[in-house]
């Protein structure tokens, strides 16, 4: 029921929104432009038009006809999902929240005239602006990974999509007792877990296709980041001599032709597929537009809003941003970022009082299998003399120990933090 | 001044509404962070838990179930409970209650 009254609610304003223009806004009402259609900024984009009873007017910019999650990606490896099952439609932001997607990519801000520029050549002014570009890579630590050819032989797949596949048919395409050889920078990076899981994705399909394979996990942080002693747990028990964990090993070259590894400290090493998630920053456009002001890689903001603490009327959100203490960059926090921010938008715009205590929450599974599972999850409050979001004490927590009955929730998390997002 | 009288109360019932405003839990946003599992204004996709048009009282003893322990089946709720107050729960509990199924 509630669906169909938004659909009907939605529709009516949103054929006024269509009718009233394409790329630049000119129906009535105030104009947030939002750049980037991910967890974050989707969510902002949806909860804006929602909580303005349909009177803001909404612009999202985004290039890609769809949708894909990074969150699952990696049960593409392991061969459990398809990269079908983790794609869903921008439409339903159309059709039933009159967004107007604009399918371009911003190339740059005008944070003074308030004005976005697009690749296609159309701008597009705002009343506020909301940049939710994700995270682009720091090729520069990686000087061979600038090479010709080097970036489309050595995969990162830490952006769901293209790569997703590409990588899963470089482990297709591997012989049995090959090495697959994963370099994990130092945090903070997107996803904390990830690449552990994908450890374990990637010995699920070689456990069951290859079995003399190797996966090899070559990762500078000191130890394990995140959920360790349940992956650690996982790796010796269901995957022993499979997977092998190596930490301090910081990553300072890459040859994509020999496929070898070079460390600041360690032997250089080669194997048959290289994944190497490299160092990365605030998406390009923000970087770009001077956004990214904590050590030239991350944007810091003003957690009540998400106003940029750089430039005024611009809000920043997701994993581009600078975190607050134990806040990861994960797609559930981006998502609760989006709303925090819509709800403030809203208020800035309507004149009406900005919440001054947010309070939410992060849950993030992780498939040690195709169907086990284990979550750490964590609560943030807003503390007003830190004027940041602290995780609260006494909250907060992980799995037991990697179970079956999470994997089910797991799989309903992305179904329903999917249409909170995107329908 | 008949006039006047009714357009003092309003303008004292807007103030008081907006002194209680900025003290109350803001019981949307607070239940916007239950969304991304049970989906938006509780209206749950699949076999998550639907909290859109449950009874106030049944969601909030619930909550100060998983808080206090007492769900011995709980994966991940008990850990997400500790971190609400029982004010918040109570404005959550009465948000989801109003919204439709």
């Amino acid at each position: 029921m509630q669906r169909r009254h938004l659909l009907q609610t939605g529709s009516a304003l949103g054929v006024m929104g269509l009718m009233s223009g394409c790329a630049s806004p000119s129906g009535q009402g105030p104009k947030v432009v939002v750049i980037g259609a991910g967890y974050a900024g989707a969510t902002a984009a949806k909860y804006i038009r929602m909580w303005s009873d349909y009177g803001i007017q909404v612009t999202l910019v985004e290039p890609n006809p769809a949708f894909v999650s990074c969150p699952l990606s990696n049960l593409v490896l392991g061969g459990s999902k398809r990269m079908a099952d983790i794609t869903s439609p921008y439409d339903n932001l159309v059709r039933r929240h009159g967004v107007k997607w604009v399918q371009d990519r911003a190339t740059s801000i005008d944070v003074d005239k308030r004005v976005v520029q697009l690749a296609g050549g159309s701008a597009l002014s705002y009343d506020r602006l909301i940049v939710s570009p994700g995270v682009d890579f720091m090729w520069d630590s990686l000087p061979g990974m600038k090479q010709a050819g080097a970036q489309d032989k050595v995969l990162h797949a830490w952006k769901g999509g293209p790569q997703t596949l590409a990588l899963r048919q470089q482990l297709e395409a591997m012989p049995d007792g090959g090495v697959f050889a994963m370099s994990i920078p130092l945090g903070p990076y997107r996803c904390p877990p990830g690449p552990y899981e994908r450890a374990c994705q990637v010995a699920t399909y070689f456990s069951q296709n290859k079995p003399k394979s190797k996966v090899l996990i070559l990762d500078a942080n000191d130890d394990v980041t995140s959920k360790g002693a349940l992956f650690k747990k996982a790796w010796a028990e269901r995957y022993a001599g499979m997977i092998e964990y190596r930490p301090k090993h910081q990553l300072v070259d890459v040859d994509a032709a020999s496929g070898t590894l070079k460390f600041e400290f360690n032997d250089d090493l080669k194997a048959n597929v290289l994944n190497v998630i490299p160092p990365m920053r605030a998406g390009d456009i923000a970087f770009k537009t001077g956004l990214a002001t904590a050590n030239q890689r991350w944007c810091e903001v003003d957690f009540l809003t998400f106003e940029s603490k750089a430039a005024k009327n611009v809000h920043v959100l997701g994993d581009a941003i600078q975190i607050a203490p134990a806040m990861p960059k994960s797609g559930h926090m981006a998502n609760q970022h989006g709303k925090t921010c819509a709800a403030a938008v809203v208020a800035l715009l309507t004149g009406q009082a900005v919440n001054q205590t947010p309070v939410y929450n992060n849950t993030c599974y992780s498939f040690v299998s195709a169907k086990d599972v284990v979550h750490v999850a964590s609560v943030h409050r807003y503390d007003a003399d830190k004027k940041t979001m602290l995780a609260v004490p006494g909250s907060g927590g992980l799995s037991a120990a990697a179970n079956e009955l999470e994997g089910v929730y797991a799989l309903a998390w992305a179904q329903n933090i999917w249409a909170d997002t995107l329908a | 001044m008949n006039k006047i009288i009714p357009w003092l109360m309003y303008f004292g019932l807007a103030t008081s509404l907006q002194a209680q405003a900025q003290t109350a839990p803001d019981a949307r946003s607070l239940a916007a962070s239950c969304a991304a599992c049970h989906g938006t204004n509780g209206n749950a996709q699949g076999s998550m838990v639907t909290l859109a048009g449950t009874h106030q009282q049944v969601i909030a003893q619930k909550m100060q179930d998983y808080k206090a322990g007492r769900v011995p089946t709980a994966t991940v709720m008990h850990q997400l409970a500790k971190g609400y107050t029982d004010d918040e729960i109570n404005a959550i509990a009465a948000y989801f209650a109003a919204q439709k199924k």
